[in-house]
């Protein structure tokens, strides 16, 4: 086992009570995630990919085991030390974007600055340089409405790149989206990770993914059945 | 951040156009009725006092035990010496002698003989003396609908209703049968010169007004009348105040024992008004309590809405790291904007309305036929101090109170299930 790893997980479960039984939706997981890699979670539905995402992401705590993220044990912190801990190093992106409507593009993005109390030129400049990479310089003042899917997740990709965190979270990011724009955003994601040496980490069963993933970890009914590293 | 919530609510018309405009009709109405009730009893009070009984009345003993008779032969005497008393121990006061009489009132053709007649209620009361205080206190010389006041003795006031049933015109003369203090028949002629109306069933149906001096004389009783009533100097009625004039009074009097000696009563014990104003007390209480009730559990609803249509944001606020807490807070914070917002508003909508009532009245004469009591025939409302907050109570509860109520669902909720909730 690797200590240096961004990420560590130990004899992870995560049951969920399901009227008097309970439900395993994670068993025995053990894995490690280093700085920069470009991995993904593959798995069939209701495999339990987007359970262990929640718990790297600290938005879910283990049942059993560990899960060290950056150097916290998710099981370990508080609410607020979990909400610190997001704010300042990871960032997600969603199936369904999440992008708050009534704001403008800009304003999606610079959210998370605004919680992180960085001052506002400051914060231009780093909204500004995030949009740049999706390309979405000229949507600044455009709302979510008037964008269409594949914009709004490069948005939602500038949105969690706009800190650079340490580790970009996406949950099935391709599921909305047609094969050009998920190539599209896909190699935005790939250029980052190379650029920024940001650690992705995917949940996906989708095979337009797959192919980019540099790391295959394979799950079944809450078990990693294959881990394979994929020379790119 | 504050900026970037206030953007998010003033761009989200569903968070805060439509909230505040329910919570401003809530409060447009509570507001309202508030004034309204405040408006019929403050009216009540109000006529109960000038017309009735005064904020406090002295009568002989015998007198306030049957005083809904009004039976003159159990009048107060030594009148004068009473009343220079208490302009003496109360001189911010403003008191007066009234007698109040029944009989009949006959109007004759040219050869005396009767041309028609009807029963009358009438009241003595101090017209002609330059320092009468009566024309302000019943507002006499703006009921006036015909003729004039009354300018010497034997000139009467009688109501328009009755003039006209009478066939009398303004001039006539009129002859007023009754029995004096003493017991025996009397008969009086009195000249017709103005009819009134008050805006009070009761009066307006069949009342005669004359100088006190000259029902005096009509009903034998010199230096007599049937009730002295004290008014405050301000005009409004003071509860606690009148129970202390009260007391002090007839404490004076404790020791004496004759049934005609002074006794001194205020105006909520008179009028059996107590009852009403502590109904009328409760129903406005009840009426907020049931309107936070209902408009917690609308705004609850719209709250729990907004809360599922925000689910999305709250979700993503959290994963991006902001404290379940100042979320929290910060909804609640938006629902306190929202519930003042909408309190301003439904007050400034309820004060006018109110104000609207208060000015131009609403005529429910018709309605009142056949209602005794002294009640107005104008419906007013009465903005009084509460009228300013008493929306706030229930505007800014009820909007914090739904919003922490549907919010909770969102802090107790693991940050995962959320995103949960949000997929299906
Ligand atoms: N909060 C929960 N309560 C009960 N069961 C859950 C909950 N979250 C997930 N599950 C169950 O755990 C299993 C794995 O879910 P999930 O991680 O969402 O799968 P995937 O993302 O691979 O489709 C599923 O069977 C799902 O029904
Ligand atoms: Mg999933």
């Amino acid at each position: 086992m690797n200590n240096s790893a961004l990420i560590h997980i130990t004899d992870l479960v995560k049951t969920f009570p399901m009227g008097k039984r309970e439900f395993t939706a994670l068993k025995d997981i053990n894995l490690s995630f280093s700085a920069g890699e470009f991995s993904g979670i593959v798995g069939p539905s209701g495999s339990g990919k987007t359970t262990l995402l929640n718990i790297i992401g600290t938005l879910d705590v283990p049942t059993k085991g560990d899960a060290r993220v950056i150097g916290r044990s998710v099981s370990d912190l508080n609410s607020k030390d979990a909400a610190d801990l997001r704010n300042k190093h990871l960032g997600f992106i969603f199936q369904t974007y999440n992008l708050l409507q009534v704001y403008t593009v800009f304003e999606n993005v610079e959210l998370p600055l605004l919680l992180l109390k960085i001052p506002s030129e400051k914060r231009r400049e780093m909204v500004l340089q995030s949009l740049e990479w999706v390309g979405l310089t000229d949507k600044i003042k455009s709302r979510p409405a008037q964008l269409s899917g594949g914009e709004c997740q490069r948005v939602s990709i500038a949105r969690a790149m706009v800190k650079s965190p340490q580790i970009v979270l996406a949950d099935e990011p391709t599921a909305n989206l047609d094969a050009k724009n998920s190539h599209t955003i896909l190699q935005t994601m790939e250029n980052l990770n190379r650029e920024l040496n940001t650690t992705f980490i995917f949940a996906t069963h989708d095979e337009k993914v797959i192919q980019y993933l540099r790391r295959k970890i394979s799950l079944e009914d809450g078990q990693v059945v294959r881990d394979e590293t994929i020379k790119g | 951040m504050i900026k970037f919530l206030l953007n998010g609510l003033l761009r989200d018309r569903q968070r805060s156009f439509f909230p505040i405009l329910i919570v401003a009709i809530g409060v447009w109405i509570t507001v309202f009725f508030h004034a309204y009730i405040q408006g019929v009893f403050g009216d009540l009070i109000d006529s109960t006092a000038r017309f009735s009984t005064g904020h406090v009345k002295v009568m002989s003993r015998a007198y306030s035990e049957n005083a809904d008779q009004k039976p003159n032969d159990l009048a107060l005497m030594d009148v004068k010496k009473i009343t220079a008393d208490l302009r003496q121990q109360y001189p911010d006061m403003t008191w007066v002698k009234r007698i109040q009489f029944g009989g009949l009132l006959d109007i004759p053709d040219e050869k005396g003989e009767t041309r028609s007649q009807g029963p009358v209620f009438g009241m003595g009361v101090d017209l002609l003396s330059s320092d009468s205080r009566e024309i302000e206190i019943l507002n006499i010389e703006k009921s006036v609908v015909n003729g004039r006041m009354p300018q010497t003795p034997g000139e009467i006031l009688i109501s328009d209703q009755l003039a006209q049933k009478l066939g009398v015109s303004l001039g006539e003369s009129a002859t007023l049968l009754t029995s004096t203090m003493y017991g025996s028949m009397t008969m009086h002629n009195f000249t017709v010169v103005g009819t009134v109306r008050f805006g009070m069933t009761v009066m307006d149906r069949g009342a005669i007004i004359a100088d006190i001096s000259d029902v005096q004389y009509a009903l034998d009783m010199d230096d007599a009348c049937g009730e002295i009533l004290g008014f405050f100097e301000n005009r409004i009625y003071d509860d606690e105040k009148a129970a202390v004039i009260v007391n002090r009074f007839n404490t004076d009097y404790l020791e004496v024992e004759d049934e005609f000696a002074p006794v001194m009563g205020k105006l909520i014990e008179l009028s059996n008004l107590s009852d009403y104003l502590k109904m009328g007390e409760n129903f406005s209480g009840i009426l907020i309590i049931i309107f936070v009730l209902i408009m917690s559990i609308v705004l609850w609803n719209v709250g729990l809405l907004g809360g599922l249509r925000r689910y999305g944001e709250v979700g993503l606020r959290l994963a991006i790291g902001e404290h379940k807490g100042h979320v929290y807070r910060s909804m609640i914070y938006e629902s306190v904007l929202v519930g003042v917002a909408g309190s301003i508003i439904g007050t400034a909508l309820g004060l006018g309305s109110a104000y609207w009532l208060q000015v131009y009245g609403f005529d429910i004469s018709g309605l009142m036929k056949n209602i005794n009591m002294m009640f107005p025939a104008v419906l007013r409302a009465e903005i009084t101090q509460e009228t300013y907050y008493v929306g706030f109570v229930p505007g800014l509860m009820s909007t914090v109170l739904g919003t922490a109520l549907s919010g909770i669902g969102i802090y107790k909720r693991q940050t995962a299930q959320l995103f949960k909730e949000l997929e299906t």
